[in-house]
């Protein structure tokens, strides 16, 4: 039942495709029927996730498609059942946003049957990845996945920066795809077969093993934006369409977490501590880059990117936490981690669909993405306004909303390293916990100056000061996300409940004391090491605030003057006093500075009109992408010697070739 | 939990709203006194609020109603992690609503909003409070959180009522790393409760201040919730150092005369450290902003070593 | 094992190798090199107390002796020495910035790791507390090592050198009860003679290349890449 419905899901998403394929002229066809099908689609597995996980089953069949001795095998189970959640709901309210959101690119140059055809691929694409069984199938559906979200990253493709950011995305997706499916042929060879099946029985030596997991880690590593392959994350997603980067940022890169958990803790099972480390390592590396870059950044798009490179290193620094307690003997710990890690993924789906979706009402109705333009949108959109709010109170870790809940489960599942024997894993885990905290409080200044800069203060150009409201539609589908958000923050053993499940499918155990207290009390370990109560929480915020406000009234009555600002008493404010956002950010990056390669240059400020440059480049192109290229080029130009343009030459090489392939047969 | 418990737990939320005023007004009459000032009463404090209440409130043309939200959540999350903390009694059962990570949390939502509140007029000196705000708790953060998980790990809990439960029982021991992640604890308070040689309380002297620079748009009833938001925060700072790290005093039973003389030596205890804090503002002089993070770097590495010396040195496996 | 299990002096013991361990770290990041130097100080005073302290939980005698040397040689004569050589050549307001200083103390942070994973498989279960003070002898042993590489004043890695002695003294002392008296003795003399010879260096380096900056130095070296450089200052 639950399986069809992904089916069905599937074959919508592909229906969507082909009816913006034969839209031809009738471009509304796209808006009116094939994006709502998007929606519908993500609907359909949305429950079908939902079913899954509340029986508890898993589900299997033979798709009759594929080469004939290697028919398509599909399989869902708890995993994909929470990742078809997480995506469903995302998808759900983009298919709703969508349909207005390309109301406005109707007119442009760039063609709209396209964005359909492709999107409906990327979303069919990826839905039959959560649900592929077999390492064919997985692929197939991997490489549709890449290759329609490259047509749409380049949706834009009348500027040169954009197909270079496409290009980027490419090349790095392709060369994650080879790792990944080098990963699966060592799986395969061992397990003798293609399907997942045999390649969980596959009996791996301990080296073929940490090849699996490297080869996996790169690849999916490089998929889901970790330091140092993340380098085309932040420029990819923020120039495909708002509703299309909202998809790329929320549930393309978690598809990229569930293969790594498919590959590394399901197929394999059996994990080492050094790879946990080298979790930890890469996470946390990730966390702070991305953190530490979205903060410097005014390109409102391109920061929720950066942003994202960091919440996907906040998602491996748990996952690599479960491997090492995991590795280390200490199963319930690390389905406490995993179910952290989880949480987070899912958290981060909602919050950073819903802001993106928020700058894209911005970017609808303004018609700027840069900070530096913007100001007091709050006033002007108060709908879009307060639902970013909600996304920023989610992604800055604060409670009761349910970034706070995500990554305290983290902090919880840190914690507890002191039941590790290993002194130097005790001493690690807590300084991978310390970067956490750092970047938790760096996240919280990023989306301060975001909030303050776009939403406060006064409008800084005039096209953001005709800014208004954005469609019902649109703000609906915002509505949800920022509900879905309060609601994971307030009501988390709910959730935790269904995160058991797989926890409980891919490592034969569950979460035992989580929700011992009832459904008020979240205690992962148990009552006494640890205890929070989100509903508490938001009951005594809500009930004081109120108590108070109702006090004031009450005991002193009085009304409210409006004046103008004082600011120590200087000159009435203009807009273009306020702090910039590069000013916000200027004091961190001072003291971050060895992350920045930053080049800083002042003109004379006797100079009437004195201007300030600043350029923030990555270090990582220095330290890592090019010395790759050119060790690249070296290499191609050695081998270019072998092109000498003599035909006996190439038969001298292909004979050579073929007596080493007959020796190595023989 | 017992209702009785409950009912201390409202009385403990009430005292800390009223020895708030009472510590700051004692740290600036210390301070007064060793600058040879004659100083305002012990008392002021609440007068000022009284003054506050009682003034008109003016919110600026520019505002958003964000600004005037703001002072509302500010008080109330900083009171609510105040309420986590146990002050004459142990059994407090607030504490098992938010843990010591969750207080963290509400501490940063206020301080989120107030941020967001300076920067809402769209003056100058909002965003620059706001940018410098963030940039103090962004590295002060971290080392408050590595303090607290050093007691947590020693304690294998991060409820404040379970770590000084297992530091009583315990009793005296010399560690290490209590002392340092107490040295640590004591600069982040400083640097988040905007105390010398960060931040000056005193001043409005435009290009120095942090925590003014945001309030600077307040007045009336939403200023005194700021100005009682941030005494509460001290008061909190001080009993977290008072009673987390020497846990002798506070009352273990319910009973009135427990929890009088666990109140006795509370103050006791809050009055020897606003003593310490008005010598150490008379002594030190305020550093300049980007020597801040060498300050905070510090506190990070005192941290550090309390949990590197927990893990190497108080246990063994 | 567990603190509770120790008795208070034992306590006493870690606590103060603990603060060993802190010192080497200020000693690491302080940029005036005068508090360096009192910084070292402190650092000596704190192995002397640790020495008693030994004295005192193992009973025995001749370490109340190397305390005493200690606190005389480490905690006041070579500081004084030091501290009187600054201010002779002119640099009591001298201080230097570590580039970052922030990755300096994060890979002292490591080697502290590293030296209790070095050590922590050495040692039979019943020695757990020797051991871990072994591991922060040796953490200090390194981190005055990472001092002489990251400083370049010649006399803030002449306090690294030391603080290196003083981390093999505490090794010494909770491991074995101490040296034998003879090593000791010699190691002390040693330690003496050196700094007075560092003492001479100094104003033989500052003579020769006008700087105790030890980055300096390598212009004493005959490479060629060197002579343009030097004649480009001559001709200023």
């Amino acid at each position: 039942m639950s399986l069809s419905l992904v089916l069905i899901a599937i074959a919508l998403a592909l229906l969507s495709s082909a009816l913006s394929l034969g839209a031809g002229r009738e471009v509304r066809i796209v808006r009116l029927v094939a994006t709502p099908l998007i929606g519908l689609s993500g609907l359909l597995a949305c429950t079908a996730g939902l079913g899954i996980l509340a029986t508890g089953n898993s589900l299997e069949t033979v798709l009759p498609l594929g080469l004939p001795w290697l028919p398509w095998h599909v399989r869902l189970d708890a995993l994909s059942g929470f990742f078809l959640i997480l995506l469903g709901l995302v998808t759900a309210a983009v298919g709703l946003y969508g349909s207005s959101y390309i109301r406005d690119l109707e007119h442009g140059r760039d063609s709209i049957a396209a964005l359909g055809v492709f999107t409906g691929l990327f979303l069919a694409g990826m839905e039959l990845v959560l649900i592929a069984a077999d390492a064919f199938v997985f692929m197939v559906a991997w490489e549709l996945m890449s290759l329609a979200s490259y047509f749409l990253v380049a949706f834009h493709h009348e500027h040169a920066a954009n197909r270079r950011a496409a290009f980027l995305y490419l090349l790095i997706a392709h060369l994650g795809g080879l790792a990944i499916l080098l990963s699966f042929g060592v799986l395969a060879a061992f397990g003798a077969g293609f399907g997942f099946e045999s390649m969980r029985a596959a009996p791996l030596s301990s080296t073929w093993a940490s090849v699996v997991f490297i080869l996996a880690f790169i690849g999916f590593g490089a998929k889901a934006g970790l330091v140092p392959l993340h380098a085309w994350l932040p420029q990819a997603h923020p120039v495909a369409p708002s509703h299309i980067s909202a998809l790329l940022s929320a549930v393309m890169l978690k598809v990229a977490v569930y293969g790594f958990i498919r590959v590394v803790l399901d197929l394999m099972g059996e994990v080492q501590w050094q790879w946990g480390v080298a979790m930890l390592v890469v996470g946390g590396a990730s966390a702070l880059v991305g953190v530490l870059f979205a903060l410097v950044q005014t390109d409102l798009k391109r920061l929720l990117a950066y942003s994202s490179v960091e919440n996907l290193g906040v998602i491996f620094i748990a996952l690599g936490l479960a491997v090492l307690f995991l590795s280390t003997g200490h199963p319930l710990h690390g389905a406490l981690a995993l179910g952290a890690g989880l949480y987070h993924a899912l958290n981060h789906a909602l919050f950073k669909g819903l802001l993106f979706l928020g700058a894209g009402a911005i970017l609808h109705s303004a018609h700027e993405r840069d900070l530096e333009q913007m100001g007091g949108l709050l006033r002007r959109m108060p709908w879009t306004g307060s639902l970013f709010l909600v996304g920023s109170l989610s992604i800055s870790a604060l409670p009761p909303f349910n970034g706070f809940v995500s990554e305290w489960l983290i902090f919880q599942s840190a914690l507890q390293s002191w039941q590790i024997d290993s002194g130097v894993l005790r001493s690690l885990i807590p300084i991978a916990a310390a970067v956490l905290a750092l970047t938790g409080a760096l996240v919280a200044a990023t989306f301060v100056k975001v909030y303050g800069v776009a939403f406060l203060g006064q409008a800084r150009s005039r096209h953001v000061r005709r800014a208004r409201e954005v469609t019902p539609a649109m703000q609906i589908s915002q509505g949800i996300l920022a509900a879905l958000c309060i609601l994971l923050g307030v009501l988390p053993t709910a959730m935790i409940e269904l995160i058991d499940q797989v926890s409980a499918q891919v490592l034969h155990l569950g979460l035992l004391q989580t929700s011992a207290g009832g459904w008020l009390w979240l205690t992962p370990i148990s009552p006494d090491a640890a205890s929070y109560s989100a509903p508490l929480t938001l009951v005594l915020l809500v009930s004081l605030m109120a108590g108070i406000v109702w006090w004031l009234r009450h005991r002193i009555p009085r009304r409210i003057r409006r004046c103008d600002p004082w600011d120590c008493g200087f000159a009435p404010p203009s807009p273009r006093m306020q702090y910039s956002a590069t000013g916000f950010a200027q004091p961190v990056r001072r003291v971050f500075a060895f992350f920045f390669d930053s080049e800083e240059a002042r003109l004379d400020p006797l100079e009437p009109a004195p201007r300030y440059r600043l350029r923030l480049d990555e270090p990582s192109w220095r330290l890592f992408y090019r010395p790759l290229a050119q060790a690249t080029y070296t290499a191609a130009r050695w081998i270019v010697r072998l092109q000498s343009g003599n035909l006996r030459i190439y038969l001298g090489w292909t004979l050579g070739t073929l007596l080493i392939l007959l020796w190595i047969v023989s | 939990m017992s209702l009785l418990s409950w009912y201390v737990a409202c009385i403990q939320a009430l005292l800390i709203l009223g020895l708030a005023p009472l510590l700051i007004g004692w740290v600036r009459r210390v301070r007064a006194f060793l600058q040879n000032r004659r100083g305002a009463p012990v008392f002021q404090p609440y007068l000022d609020l009284y003054k506050l209440m009682l003034k008109e409130t003016r919110v600026g043309h520019t505002a958003s109603p964000l600004f005037r939200a703001a002072p509302y959540a500010i008080f109330v999350s900083t009171w609510l992690a105040a309420a986590t903390v146990p002050l004459i009694a142990l059994d407090l059962p607030t504490a098992w609503i938010a843990d010591i990570i969750a207080l963290v949390g509400l501490l940063a939502l206020g301080r989120f909003f107030l941020a967001l509140a300076g920067m809402d007029v769209g003056t100058a000196f909002g965003g620059m409070g706001a940018s410098r705000e963030m940039l103090v708790s962004a590295l002060a953060e971290p080392a408050m959180l590595m303090a607290i998980f050093t007691l947590a790990m020693t304690a294998h809990s991060t409820n404040l009522v379970s770590v000084m439960e297992s530091h009583l029982a315990d009793g005296f021991i010399l560690r290490p790393s209590y002392l340092f992640a107490f040295f640590a604890l004591i600069l982040v308070a400083l640097a988040e409760c905007g105390r010398i040689p960060i931040d000056n309380p005193t001043t409005h002297l435009e290009l120095t201040m942090i925590h003014e620079a945001m309030l600077l748009e307040y007045t009336g009833h939403h200023l005194a919730l700021m100005e009682l938001a941030a005494w509460i925060k001290l008061l909190l700072y001080g009993v977290l150092l008072a009673n987390v790290f020497l846990p002798w005093g506070v009352g273990q039973g319910l009973d009135p005369l427990t929890l009088g003389r666990g109140l006795g030596i509370l103050i006791l205890k809050l009055a020897i450290l606003g003593v310490a804090l008005a010598v150490g503002e008379t002594v030190l002089a305020k550093m300049r902003l980007f020597r801040v993070p060498l300050f905070l770097n510090l506190a990070f590495l005192l941290a550090l070593l309390g949990l590197l010396s927990h893990v190497i040195l108080e246990v063994g496996s | 094992m567990t603190l509770n299990a120790l008795t208070l002096l034992q306590q006493f013991l870690i606590l103060l190798a603990g603060l060993s361990l802190f010192v080497s770290f200020i000693l690491i990041a302080q940029p005036r090199l005068v508090a360096a130097i009192h910084s070292f100080a402190w650092q000596g005073v704190l192995v002397s107390a640790l020495t008693l302290t030994a004295a005192m939980t193992n009973q025995a005698p001749p370490l109340y002796f190397s305390a005493g040397l200690t606190l005389v040689l480490k905690g006041l004569f070579i500081p004084w020495l030091l501290h009187r050589l600054a201010l002779r050549l002119g640099l009591e307001g001298h201080s230097e910035t570590l580039r970052w200083p922030e990755l300096v103390l994060l890979a002292g942070v490591f080697l502290v790791i590293f030296s209790y994973w070095l050590v922590e498989p050495m040692v039979e279960r019943e020695l757990i507390f020797t051991r871990n003070i072994i591991a922060v002898s040796l953490a200090v042993v390194l981190l005055g090592f990472l001092m002489m590489v990251f400083r370049t004043q010649a006399v803030a890695q002449v306090l690294g050198f030391m603080s290196m002695e003083n981390g093999l003294f505490l090794a010494a002392v909770s491991a074995t009860t101490g040296m034998p008296m003879v090593v000791e003795l010699g190691v002390a003399f040693d330690v003496l003679v050196a700094a007075v010879l560092f003492g001479v260096f100094f104003f033989q380096i500052r003579e020769s290349i006008d700087s105790l900056d030890v980055d300096r130095l390598n212009r004493l070296a005959e490479t060629p890449d060197v002579e343009p450089m030097l004649s480009e200052e001559i001709g200023e």
